[in-house]
């Protein structure tokens, strides 16, 4: 497994939010998949300087949402992800990451034809997560 | 006991002749918290820590530390009390290995582990000469010497003031390695809020000697907000917006910094009739800086002319 989180501060995002974008990320890029083991609370926080509360606010949330698992006595691990959000509230939280990619796409004079081509090879570069049955809300 | 917080103060004030230097302080500071107290200069932090300490008599209110009325603190809650300061007892003629020596037997919990782990993680040597040190590897020295007593409570006064950002990062993970007892506390002063971003969990901010929030870091952070208005023309002007902090207008936008945006601030600002009004994410420097900065309204716009001149 080849996953550092790298956090930086000043940041408009909150810390916490930095980790747990990073993990959902490599996640869904492949790059960690199930029953990778993450550092543990303590381990993180030292490595990255920062506060435990933080990095627990953290994997508190990652593991609200389904992405990983506390194993008493084991360490932490990525999990099959259970369907946390209702699709409306998936879509929900879709909408402005969609609204933020159209608009910088459309600042970068992208035609819609040419974003869809972009999008659709980089659907393909990223392996979906292993194990995981997208169609499981069905 | 456990949840009872570490320090507690009531209407805390001091005045130095006719000027209140801090005034009417409800801190509280919760057992096992990384608590940075922040706040412009001259805002009255030393004073308050001083008060904390017993160094300075409040002239009203009062407060307590580890449970004991900081106007009658016992040398047995002293000791379990670690202060740092700038301007702390150093030997220059003393090795830094003596100055460790010299401390200790007035520490009943004296750890050398702590000592001897805190002056190698500054990279001092132990035969040094305290008067050759750098001012990063006095700082580790000093931050040894407080550490090893392995106090309870831990009261930092702008630790980082002056030192270089390797020396910096050192002081930053030896308060992070302290964690590793969840009952140990830190409170500290600080002006770097990139540090704080990193360490704290809870905030206090004083302005101009009162007290202005007391919270954790999150909860200040995402209650200061920045909103974005984009209009056609010139913007109107503003009217009463609850909980506005500052507000900047160019020649088609105006930006409005808000604490505790919610239904009704968007509402008065929507009466505006923006073409868009967008919500910006803000850093906790950004956030700061509006909260203490001055309120109302700017415009930075300058007249060609004076540019040109």
């Amino acid at each position: 497994m080849n996953f550092n989180i790298v956090i930086s501060t000043g940041s408009s995002t909150p810390i916490y939010k930095q980790i747990t974008d990073q993990v959902k990320r490599a996640v869904a890029s492949g790059q960690l998949t199930v029953a990778d083991q993450l550092p543990s609370v303590r381990a993180l926080a030292e490595s990255l300087v920062l506060n435990p509360n933080t990095v627990a606010r953290a994997y508190t949330d990652l593991a609200r949402e389904g992405m990983i698992e506390t194993r008493p006595g084991r360490g932490v691990f990525i999990i099959q992800k259970r369907k946390v959000f209702a699709r409306e509230e998936g879509l929900r939280r879709l909408e402005p990451l969609l609204e933020a990619l159209l608009g910088e796409a459309m600042a970068l004079d992208f035609t819609p034809e040419e974003l869809k081509a972009a999008l659709d090879q980089k659907l393909n570069q990223w392996q979906p997560r292993a194990g995981d049955e997208s169609k499981d809300n069905q | 006991m456990k949840h009872e917080p570490v320090i507690q103060t009531r209407g805390l004030t001091r005045y130095y002749g006719a000027r209140a230097v801090v005034q009417d302080l409800n801190l509280e500071v919760p057992r096992g918290s990384v608590f940075a107290f922040l706040g412009r200069n001259g805002s009255g932090k030393t004073t308050t820590i001083r008060m904390l300490l017993g160094l300075v008599a409040p002239t009203r209110g009062g407060g307590s530390l580890l449970g004991c009325d900081i106007r009658a603190l016992t040398p047995a809650i002293r000791a379990r009390v670690g202060y740092l300061t700038e301007e702390h007892q150093l030997y220059g003629w003393m090795k830094v290995r003596e100055m460790g020596a010299f401390q200790a037997p007035f520490y009943p919990r004296w750890q050398d582990k702590i000592f001897q782990g805190v002056i190698g993680h500054f990279g001092l040597k132990p035969e040094a000469k305290v008067k050759d040190l750098s001012r990063g590897q006095r700082a580790g020295l000093s931050l040894a010497l407080t550490l090893a007593p392995d106090p309870e409570l831990l009261i930092l006064d702008d630790p980082a003031l002056g030192l270089d950002p390797v020396a910096r990062r050192s002081l930053v993970e030896s308060m992070i390695y302290l964690t590793r007892r969840s009952d140990r506390t830190i409170f500290f002063s600080s002006h770097n809020l990139a540090d704080v971003e990193r360490v704290a969990d809870q905030i206090a901010v004083l302005d101009f000697s009162v007290l202005r929030a007391c919270c954790p870091l999150e909860t200040f952070r995402s209650s200061v907000q920045e909103v974005q208005l984009r209009f056609a023309g010139a913007p109107p002007p503003l009217p009463n917006i609850p909980g506005l902090l500052q507000a900047f207008r160019t020649e088609r936008e105006l930006r409005v910094t808000c604490i505790h945006y919610n239904g009704e601030t968007e509402r008065a600002l929507r009466q505006l009739s923006p073409l868009s009004l967008e919500i910006l994410p803000m850093g906790l420097e950004d956030a700061f800086i509006s909260y203490l900065g001055e309120r109302g309204e700017k415009s930075f716009i300058l007249a060609d002319a004076e540019v040109a001149s």
